[in-house]
């Protein structure tokens, strides 16, 4: 039943073999040759003063695209099931989908309306 | 499982040498051994191929020649850049999240290499006497594999931009994310059609569903119609394609990437084999989405019109020539858009995959289902129900389109029906500026450069014919080559250069 999916385990034991191999072998193969200014932020000139890693900040937007992402996403985990069963479901599993397609439509049209899709 | 297979059967003509899902799963275990080395050396060799036929093609696109040094015509090229970038200094920043740093790259190829395991790469073909599809595996959830890794390889980027704690590489992981999962949407979207007709997610069954073409009867004359989903699904592709050019972030959607606003992306700091990690997970993207294009729209491994009337063209080991000619035309129209096109801006790119892509899909998707629903309900074929419904609605779609373009293309045009007349600012008149003086031209009116004019380059320069064509060039007598742009001393070139009076 399972033992379908056993190759891809396979293979992802040998991707992970070989990606992890590589960056561990990485800097021992390479040079060193330490130099401060190597190791600072790619900037030109003046370090960056607001560091990622002790809460630097990026645009709110990407925190709306990420929730429209997950309401979209959720429609397509409920359309491929219907899409694959569409022949057994027949006009019923038709009309059910549009009301729903529809449903979410209507979030998204107020989310364009809203200017939630306008990236400025 | 068997409610569905019982409700969607297979194509009845389907060939014996095309694997079912029984198949998958029942071989011996050095066969399976022998399919996962096949399919990771078969990516890295894709990878190394798809670098250098890039650059070469790329190349001619710019009138250049390209890579042509190392190896026979330049194809080692990659392999001799991965080799150097193997023994490159391995920089560890001194800012960044060491575990995170050193995870990221790893995170983002694994899932790239997974993506291709369910990939069908020809029909039922024996390995030292062992029947096996040639085809890593296969579920009844095949297509989802692809979508998943596809998804995780997000984390690999985004992980990689907060790691290495600078800031161009936190804004181009951020990017680059929010641009993946953007086109995410519209990619599952616009493969929501081709479930529905193949009634399955399986990868080989949705290669068996394009194997045999409806029989259309038009107007008595009867004829196997197209069975690829391309033709049956043209929107379904079109969304598809242009879906996966975002999400693999290649032009001209590489906004992560763009070099003159964030320098490198999330891969700024990295260097050596993490960067090429990097650069491996992209390209090894770029080929499986290529291979699940040719899947699920182009027939997969089945042969092309003209060559499946060919008895032989569907069996042994023939196919795994037609898919890979699909892949590398699919690889090569990634190229010539990134040869062509200039890069999007990012607004207007969010713009058109949220506010055009993912609602076009949609009604797609609706206008499918029902056109199938009514016809399986009303008895038609499929012929019937395309002539009725379908060839009237493209019209009226059509029509619709290009009114909705004028209306917002009205300005632009107008502006460049003025600019045509004349001026370049269409509420200003044009202002008076000195006629650009160069040694070539001999204008009749502004200073020439002896009286302080500024020198310009010649702007009557030829542009140089193909590197291809030059080789065939036909050789003047005196040996010189003729038109070929180069600052020749043959006489008709020192005419030109009749500046130095």
């Amino acid at each position: 039943m399972f033992s379908m999916y056993v190759p891809i385990l396979g293979l992802f034991a040998l991707a992970a073999a070989f990606a992890v191999f590589s960056v561990a072998v990485a800097p021992f193969v390479g040079p060193r040759r330490h130099n401060r200014a190597k190791l600072a932020a790619y900037e030109c000139g003046i370090e960056p003063v607001d560091q990622p890693l002790t809460g630097g900040r990026f645009p709110v937007k990407y925190y709306l695209t990420a929730m429209l992402f997950i309401v979209f996403d959720i429609e397509i985990v409920f359309l491929y099931p219907w899409a694959v069963a569409n022949d057994a479901l027949g006009v019923f599993g038709l009309i059910e989908m549009v009301v729903f397609i529809g449903t979410v439509f209507i979030a998204y049209a107020y989310v364009w309306r809203r200017g939630g899709l306008e990236w400025d | 499982m068997n409610l569905l297979a019982a409700a969607v059967p297979l194509t009845p003509l389907a060939a014996a040498d095309q694997p079912t899902l029984e198949d998958f799963g029942t071989d011996v275990w050095w066969i399976v051994l022998i399919k996962i080395l096949g399919v990771f050396v078969l990516l890295v060799l894709m990878t190394l191929f798809a670098i250098v036929f890039e650059r070469k093609v790329v190349a001619r696109m710019q009138q250049r020649i390209g890579p042509n040094r190392v190896g026979p015509r330049g194809y080692l090229q990659s392999l001799a850049d991965g080799l150097k970038l193997a023994f490159k200094e391995d920089i560890m920043p001194a800012l960044a999240d060491k575990p995170v740093y050193f995870l990221a790259p790893v995170i983002s190829a694994i899932p790239a290499f997974v993506a291709f395991s369910v990939i069908p790469l020809g029909p039922t073909v024996s390995i030292f006497g062992q029947r096996t599809p040639l085809q890593l595996t296969d579920a009844p959830i095949g297509v989802l594999v692809v979508l998943a890794m596809s998804a995780m390889g997000v984390y690999g980027i985004v992980l990689a931009g907060w790691a290495s704690g600078s800031t161009y590489p936190l804004l181009g992981g951020l990017r680059s994310a929010a641009q993946m999962v953007s086109y995410e949407i519209a990619m599952g979207l616009s493969i929501v059609a081709v479930f529905l007709y193949a009634g399955s997610i399986s990868t080989s069954e949705i290669v068996a569903a394009q194997a045999d073409g409806n029989q259309l009867s038009f107007f008595g004359l009867e004829f196997t119609g197209p069975s690829w989903f391309i033709v049956l699904l043209p929107v379904s592709f079109v969304i598809y394609a242009i879906a996966v050019v975002g999400e693999t972030n290649r032009a001209p959607f590489d906004l992560p990437e763009a070099e003159s606003e964030l320098v490198g992306g999330f891969h700024t700091e990295y260097t050596s084999l993490k960067f090429a990690l990097f650069f491996l997970a992209e390209y090894i993207n770029m080929v499986t989405v290529s291979a699940l294009a040719a899947t699920l729209f182009l027939g997969g491994w089945r042969a092309p019109w003209p060559l499946s009337l060919w008895d032989g063209a569907n069996s042994g080991w023939w196919p795994l020539l037609w898919f890979f000619l699909k892949v590398v035309a699919a690889l090569f129209v990634f190229i010539w858009l990134r040869g062509t096109l200039p890069r999007l801006r990012y607004d207007q790119f969010m713009r058109f995959g949220w506010k055009v892509l993912v609602p076009t899909a949609l009604v797609w998707i609706i206008a499918v289902a029902t056109m199938r629903t009514v016809a399986r309900e009303a008895d038609l074929t499929t012929g019937q129900v395309a002539l009725f419904v379908g060839v009237p609605l493209a019209l009226v779609i059509l029509v619709g389109l290009a009114a909705v373009s004028r209306a917002a293309n009205r300005a632009t045009r107008l502006a460049a029906l003025e600019a045509a007349a004349g001026s370049n600012h269409p509420t200003e008149p044009e202002p008076e500026v000195l006629p650009a003086t160069g040694p070539r031209r001999r204008p009749t009116g502004g200073p020439s450069r002896s009286e302080g004019g500024f020198p310009v380059p010649p702007l009557d320069l030829k542009v140089p014919p193909s590197p291809r064509l030059r080789a065939r060039e036909p050789v003047a007598p005196d040996g010189a080559v003729v038109a070929t742009g180069r600052r020749g001393s043959t006489a008709t070139a020192t005419e030109e250069d009749g500046d130095d009076r």
